[in-house]
């Protein structure tokens, strides 16, 4: 791969480079990995993606944390499929990092050293079989609302990753719903459990799109680059607007007294999120902040002798070739 | 021995019936092809998206850079005499 | 014997099969998200779907049977150790990866010879479920094996892994490979297999397999058998509690 390295490129020689790259983006073009692009570009890109890959596995854990006390064989099976769609979305996304010239050993390093991030609502615990059906209709709806905008992202391996993600996961948002759908049909046990999994999980949905735009620190320079085709605030609002009818139809109440049809803006208003609360959780006291990073953490170093085994039994594989 | 940094990049092409190219459909890490056309198996065709699976090591790719695009396909823009749509056939011919 | 008498002894043989795979593909979806690195961590999961698959389809069965409102689900969830009859081999715990991949291929070995029988089985239904497991299973011994080479011919650590799991796997062999009363009268009327009659071809092809990756097998002087009369070991307990407790905290819902 040719490294363009900006350094040496004299000044006019960049802006032109960079008016040239604008151009594409503002037409719409793609951006694949071997196009000159500006270095901002690719660390903001490289960060955004590896954000995303970690989220899909570190979220394999909420609800791995229950494929062994699935309630019935079909759950069971859904449940793990889903889970390992969200292992397989997590190495779509590497790789499309990767066509940027990072590593993915790399990538796992900067989660493990925490200078990486992801969603921080897996860091809240799955308690009752009822998380199962929150997680996925809630959480992976959220989810869903900002990878079908990101489709439309300007980098190509990315955007084609989104694609493939959109397709996959949207059976996992239908079978979280039906879970809830499952439990507001059973007992009063059940139907308190379910409302109680949504009384938990909606707001630190809400909070998975991030800052308001005003105050998100890459929004504006994103939106730009098309890296984001839609701000934070917008693609909440299309996610709050869109639930509220699906809780109604399972009889399922949003936490939220403020939540009420807007005529005139055309949306549902909603309450303020509580951004302490956001704070508190993303700079480490949510309930599972240091078990997600150790456990991947765990599996990673466990696993490592079994990377060694698989490189030493190629390499003496390919010397008796050689010999 | 620690290093298992370099588990080999392999692209991933499928074909999603009979009848059909190839297509790329991805990446993933493996130590050799055997490896990487299982994992292809597992992690591309996990819905059934395939009926034949090629895994290629990434290293093995010899591709065009952007420097190369004025020299390779400019030369190409000039020869409309190519294209079916260069020449324009009497209304009464519906197709050719 | 007896219509009636046969279609229950098939059903509590179609148990058996079910338990089986129920209890190895619960081992085998503990690793989700707990794989040495991502690939292997969704083609591990492949295998346990395939046994959360074939779980379903002989407890489905072995419930239809039965009849008296029996479902996969009461078969998988409303019974007490006592009356499973998995392998031990199957409920002991996953253990380190070179664990998990000698069981695994050990079974996968097994599996292969006795699905291929299964597949002649004069009960058409089980014949069926074979033939859908078969197809898995010559994936899952593909891989298994592949995996038996890589550790065994990998670093000391991996040969010195998998020979620790080989040395503690061994003495559990043994009763995949003995018959009882049940499984005899059945295998006389063409419906079950002859698993004893499986044993010389198994243990040609993986003595095969652990020469090519230099470990051994060792000979069982010891073997802890009782599986299929429900004599379980003390693992089986806490797998169950941990299967069953959503449907025993909650009795009567449902999922």
């Amino acid at each position: 791969m040719i490294q363009f390295d900006s350094k040496e490129l004299s000044s006019s020689e960049l802006e032109g480079l960079n008016a040239h790259f604008q151009e594409r983006i503002d037409a719409e073009e793609k951006i694949e990995p071997k196009d000159w692009m500006p270095e901002k570009y690719r660390k903001n890109l490289i960060r955004q993606i590896s954000q995303h890959a970690h989220s899909e596995v570190i979220g394999m854990q909420p609800e791995g944390n229950w494929i062994t006390r699935a309630p019935t064989l079909h759950r069971k099976a859904v449940l793990l499929a889903k889970v390992q769609d969200e292992a397989g979305h997590g190495l779509y996304l590497y790789s499309s990092a990767e066509t940027m010239g990072i590593t993915r050993e790399e990538l796992i390093e900067s989660l493990h050293d925490g200078s990486a991030k992801y969603a921080q609502i897996f860091n809240y615990p799955t308690l009752s079989w009822a998380d199962m059906g929150a997680l996925g209709w809630l959480v992976d709806g959220a989810a869903i609302v900002n990878q079908v905008s990101l489709q439309r992202t300007s980098y190509g391996p990315y955007a084609r990753s989104m694609v493939r993600i959109c397709k996959e996961e949207s059976f996992h948002q239908r079978q979280g719903y039906h879970i809830l759908m499952t439990l507001m049909e059973g007992s009063a046990e059940q139907k308190a459990m379910a409302q109680d999994a949504v009384n938990r999980f909606w707001w630190p949905s809400l909070m998975m799109f991030g800052p308001h735009d005003a105050a998100s620190a890459h929004s504006a320079q994103s939106m730009k680059w098309k890296v984001k085709r839609q701000t934070n605030d917008e693609l909440r609002q299309k996610f709050v607007d869109q639930s509220v009818e699906q809780a109604k139809a399972i009889g399922l109440t949003l936490p939220d007294p403020d939540l009420v049809w807007n005529e005139e803006r055309g949306h549902f208003d909603f309450g303020e999120i509580d951004w302490a609360e956001f704070d508190r959780v993303v700079s480490g006291s949510g309930h599972c902040n240091r078990e997600r990073v150790a456990h991947h953490r765990r599996a990673h170093d466990e696993g490592s002798w079994v990377r060694d085994a698989i490189c030493a039994y190629e390499e003496k594989k390919r010397s008796r070739e050689v010999a | 021995m620690t290093d298992n940094v370099n588990m080999k990049l392999y692209e991933v092409f499928l074909r999603s019936r009979r009848g059909l190219d190839h297509k790329h459909v991805g990446s993933l890490h493996a130590e050799d092809q055997e490896q990487a056309l299982e994992y292809a198996r597992d992690v591309y065709t996990r819905r059934g998206e395939g009926v034949s699976i090629w895994v290629v090591n990434s290293s093995d790719i010899c591709a065009s850079q952007e420097s190369d695009c004025e020299s390779f396909y400019d030369p190409l823009d000039d020869k409309p005499y190519r294209h079916a749509t260069h020449y324009k056939l009497p209304d009464e011919v519906n197709s050719m | 014997m007896k219509e009636r008498d046969i279609d229950q002894t098939i059903s509590v043989y179609a148990l058996r099969l079910g338990d089986d795979a129920l209890i190895l593909g619960h081992r085998l979806s503990e690793w989700c998200s707990n794989g040495p690195f991502l690939e292997e961590d969704i083609a591990l999961t492949n295998v346990a779907l395939d046994y959360v698959g074939r779980a379903r389809n002989f407890l489905n069965y072995a419930a239809q049977l039965r009849g008296n409102g029996s479902t996969e689900d009461s078969l998988a969830y409303q019974r007490d150790c006592r009356d499973f009859t998995n392998f031990l081999m199957h409920e002991l715990p996953r253990g380190d990866f070179a664990f998990t991949l000698a069981r695994q291929y050990l079974l996968d070995e097994y599996e292969a010879l006795f699905l291929a029988e299964l597949l002649k089985s004069k009960d058409s239904d089980l014949a069926g479920i074979a033939a859908k497991s078969a197809k898995e299973t010559s994936y899952h011994l593909r891989r298994s094996r592949e995996w038996m080479l890589r550790l065994g011919g990998g670093t000391d650590e991996s040969h010195r892994r998998l020979q620790l799991a080989l040395d503690e796997l061994t003495g559990y062999t043994t009763e995949l490979f003995e018959m009882d009363d049940l499984e005899r009268d059945l295998c006389e009327i063409g419906v079950a297999v002859d698993r004893s009659a499986l044993f010389d071809r198994w243990f040609s092809a993986v003595s095969k397999t652990f020469a090519e990756a230099n470990v051994t097998l060792p000979p069982a002087s010891w073997a802890v058998k009782g599986g299929r009369i429900g004599f379980h070991t003390e693992h089986l307990g806490h797998l169950l509690a941990e299967l069953q407790y959503v449907q025993r905290a909650y009795p009567g819902c449902r999922w």
